[in-house]
């Protein structure tokens, strides 16, 4: 066996072991990699069109036909559900990503050389972190336009602050070891320390932030939506038909919000339970 | 007379991960008032947990699993943790390793030590107060009046140890357990601080158990020593006794592995190859591989860490860089590695300046693969997400471009063999090392791009002694096969001396003295150097003078 394979075969049993130890990073792990699946077959596994209306079937409690029942345009909403799993995973994992990526690097290098660049990207991210968040994220909406791409954006800014501030942290603490010093002696340049041997070693407790984050932006994409400024009918979106849904639960036609409602839940619960169990994974000083 | 502390058959067990791992497996040890015992042993032998046990101060993990701990004629060995309360501090009290973070950061060092005399005396506040003066006068602190009223962060490592001495004794204990209190210090601040903790037990009648991986230090304070290795107790006697004729083979790898005034690298020798493979003759009359002229480092607040430092090292020679904390002498080693800039003179390699690169650009220089380094804690210098092999290959990817592949491999493994690190352990992260192969590690990736240069920045002082004898001889081997020059950064002049062939002694940036190690070990001719000299501790096993002068004094 070559020492790649020995190194997979590791990992996997690793993996496993953590898994095992941890029933709740399980489940976890195992709903996330069902939505995950949903999202990406979402067109394979929807029984009904989702935005094809069908007026004479409109507001049906669940049955067999349709296991969630139907909107007040007909809509199946078990197939909206499902198809709305792809654009709400969709929106976080990028938005989350986005704020991932460059919060690392901003804040790993300010944690890194510190001085004038570290106060001034600190007093930005102290300026960005004193507006109400959400109320930040629906000015860019609205200023930027009522885009998808916009709502990635306006979600991945109001996350930033939290990555810069995280990596700056750690990165900071670990800027002195004697490994980073052992790196430029080895021929790293700065870039390179920072880059290949500072931002790996933080990886796994941002991971937690990370996981932790993607529920969170799932929440906010959908509450844009449920304001209006986000993702615009009839394009299935958790938010919107929760919103939607939010008429009709007076007259007791409880199904329009509490499946849509229900999905958006499960998302991020399974989300943040998965983040501690994802730092013992990645952390190979766990692997004993 | 009865004992003051009698321990029987002691086993402590400490509940893991793995189910439950025994600590100390039956040990027995009795101590009458006013004696000294020093327990020895490397890590993990079980010393501390012993200490800890005494005190009843074991975290929830641990449990005493059978055994006996008689203290003043009263089994403690299950008594309550009210009863132990008033007991600790007044009766038994502590010395731990690290003063800094034994003392509460926000309140004064008066307050602390008030608060120590309040909790066992009805005693008023101005009483307390007066008595803390008088405490810290004890401890021979300069200007107690003022420190009186300081913060720890405001003191010196040793002035903190002093408080934490004052702290100790302020009810006046009748046993006092110092655990490494001197680990972290100068070994002229251990000197004082040793003194004065043997003055004043001795003056108070006081019995002190010290703790200590230092058999020097041992030898030096202590009337009896216990030998402890895997949590058992393999030697017991007077010392003198036990240094002369030590009977348990673990005992004697211990004594052998000690450096003292007269020991050689081949003294140490457990296994080891000492001999080099083979040495290169290196032409004569070449010029120096090293040149320092005139090298300056200012920190900000116009502080002087290097200060006109000037030295020369031959091609294959080897330096030791001796000084306490605060010469200087780590700035210089990262200086002449070229991790920071000089503000100042100039270093000559082979030659040609290296100083005019920047720091920053210095990774691009072709002469970045000649001048390694070695760090001071194994654990802390190898990066937690590589594996062995990773880091050792790490030097030979971004100096000499190698992509994996059978050359790699062949590289590592070689600077992995020089190293005497096993095969095997090359898949392994560095929290799956022992210390002393992790030392190996730092020491394979050193040499893994061939360097002409190698500086080692006390690469010892985190290990064991027998692990330290092993490394020592290890790099010796080195420098003879390769025609590697060496400058060893230390403050510990024994090994200094038995490692390199030439000297030079820092304070407070200066050069206080250079020449030949011999020479300078012999005949010293700053007072600094002799200071340095004469705070080593030693035990000798073939003195006949007796070893306790201090002590008494």
């Amino acid at each position: 066996m070559s020492a790649a394979a020995i190194q997979r075969t590791s990992t996997a049993r690793h993996v496993l072991f953590i898994l095992r130890g941890n029933p709740v990073t399980a489940i976890a792990s195992l709903g996330t990699a069902l939505l995950v699946l949903i999202a990406i077959f979402a067109p394979f596994l929807t029984p009904y069109d989702p935005i094809a209306s069908d007026v004479a079937h409109a507001l049906a409690p669940p049955d067999a036909a349709h296991w969630a029942g139907t909107d007040q345009l007909g809509r199946d909403i078990f197939s909206r559900i499902v198809a709305a799993a792809r654009l709400d995973l969709f929106i976080a994992v990028t938005a989350v990503g986005l704020s991932f990526v460059v919060g690392a690097v901003v804040g790993g290098f300010c944690g890194y050389r510190g001085g004038r660049l570290d106060r001034w990207v600190g007093r930005f991210v102290d300026v960005l972190m004193a507006f109400p968040l959400f109320v930040l994220a629906m000015a860019l909406v609205a200023a930027l336009g009522n885009r998808m791409e916009n709502i990635i954006i306006a979600t991945a800014v109001i996350n930033l602050p939290f990555y810069i501030r995280f990596a700056r942290a750690e990165v900071n603490v670990r800027r002195n070891a004697g490994w980073v010093e052992a790196a430029r002696a080895c021929g790293d340049s700065h870039l390179s320390v920072v880059l290949r041997f500072l931002l790996p070693n933080v990886l796994p407790a941002m991971a937690v932030q990370i996981s932790l984050n993607l529920g969170w932006a799932i929440l906010n994409a959908a509450g844009l939506s449920f304001i209006g400024l986000g993702v615009q009918a009839p394009t299935p979106e958790w938010g919107i038909m929760v919103a939607e849904g939010a008429r009709f639960i007076t007259t007791g036609k409880w199904w329009l919000v509490a499946f849509p409602g229900l999905a958006l839940m499960l998302t991020v619960l399974f989300f943040n339970l998965l983040g501690d169990g994802l730092r013992d994974i990645l952390d190979p000083r766990m692997r004993t | 007379m009865t004992d003051l502390l009698r321990v029987e058959d002691l086993r402590v067990s400490f509940s893991t991960r793995h189910g439950m791992v025994a600590a100390l497996h039956g040990i027995g040890f009795a101590l009458k008032a006013g004696e000294t015992l020093g327990i020895v042993g490397e890590s993990g032998s079980g010393k501390s947990v012993t200490s800890l046990a005494v005190m009843r101060l074991l975290d929830r993990a641990g449990r005493i699993a059978s055994g006996r701990i008689v203290f003043q004629g009263r089994d403690i060995t299950r008594a309550k943790h009210g009863d132990l309360r008033s007991l600790r501090g007044a009766a038994m009290s502590m010395i731990f390793q690290n003063p800094r973070s034994a003392l509460n950061p926000i309140r004064t060092v008066e307050q602390q030590i008030v608060d120590v005399l309040r909790a066992h005396k009805p005693i008023t506040l101005s009483a307390a107060r007066a008595q803390a003066l008088e405490l810290l006068r004890a401890v021979l602190i300069r200007n107690p009046e003022q420190r009186l009223h300081a913060y720890p962060a405001e003191l010196s490592g040793g002035m903190c140890q002093r408080v934490m001495i004052a702290m100790a004794m302020a009810c006046e204990p009748a046993l006092l357990i110092a655990d490494e209190p001197t680990t972290g210090l100068d070994v002229t601040t251990q000197k004082a601080v040793m003194d004065l903790l043997a003055g004043i037990t001795a003056q108070r009648g006081m019995a002190m158990i010290l703790i200590t991986h230092d058999l020097g230090l041992a030898a030096r304070y202590c009337g009896e020593i216990a030998v402890m290795e895997r949590g058992l107790m393999v030697e017991q006697g007077p010392t003198a006794t036990l240094f002369q004729a030590p009977k348990h083979p673990y005992t004697q790898r211990l004594i052998a592995a000690s450096p003292t005034r007269r020991s050689t690298l081949a003294d140490l020798a457990q296994g080891e190859p000492v001999a080099p493979a083979s040495v290169i003759q290196r032409p004569p009359g070449t010029g120096p591989l090293l040149d320092l002229r005139h090298v300056l480092k200012v920190f900000t607040g116009d502080v002087r860490a290097v200060d006109d430092v000037s030295f020369s090292l031959p091609p294959g020679g080897s330096l030791g860089l001796v000084g306490e904390s605060g010469s200087g002498k780590s700035t210089l080693s990262r200086l002449i590695c070229r991790l920071i800039d000089l503000d100042g003179g100039d270093i000559i390699f082979q030659g040609e300046s290296i100083s005019a690169i920047p720091a920053n650009d210095f990774h691009r220089s072709p002469r970045r693969r000649d001048v390694q380094i070695v760090f001071q804690d194994p654990h802390d210098s190898l990066n937690p997400r590589f594996t062995a092999f990773d880091c050792i290959a790490h030097p030979l990817r971004r100096l000499e471009k190698m992509r994996d592949g059978a050359a790699l491999t062949t590289r590592v493994h070689e600077a992995a063999s020089r190293a005497g690190l096993p095969m095997d352990l090359l898949e392994r992260y560095p929290h799956q090392l022992s210390g002393g192969q992790k030392a190996r590690v730092g020491i394979a990736r050193a040499i893994a791009p061939r360097p002409r240069l190698l500086v080692l920045d006390e690469p010892t002082a985190a290990l064991d002694v027998s692990i330290q004898a092993v490394i020592l001889q290890l790099l010796d081997r080195l420098r003879k096969e390769d025609d590697l020059a060496m400058l060893f950064v230390s403050h510990d002049l024994n090994v200094v001396r038995m490692l390199c062939d030439d000297l030079v002694v820092l304070q407070h940036g200066k050069v206080v003295e250079a020449g030949p190690s011999a020479a300078v070990f012999e005949n010293p001719q700053s007072g600094y150097t002799r200071s340095l000299l004469d705070a080593i501790p030693h035990f000798d096993p073939h003195a006949t003078a007796p070893l306790l002068q201090v002590a008494e004094g």
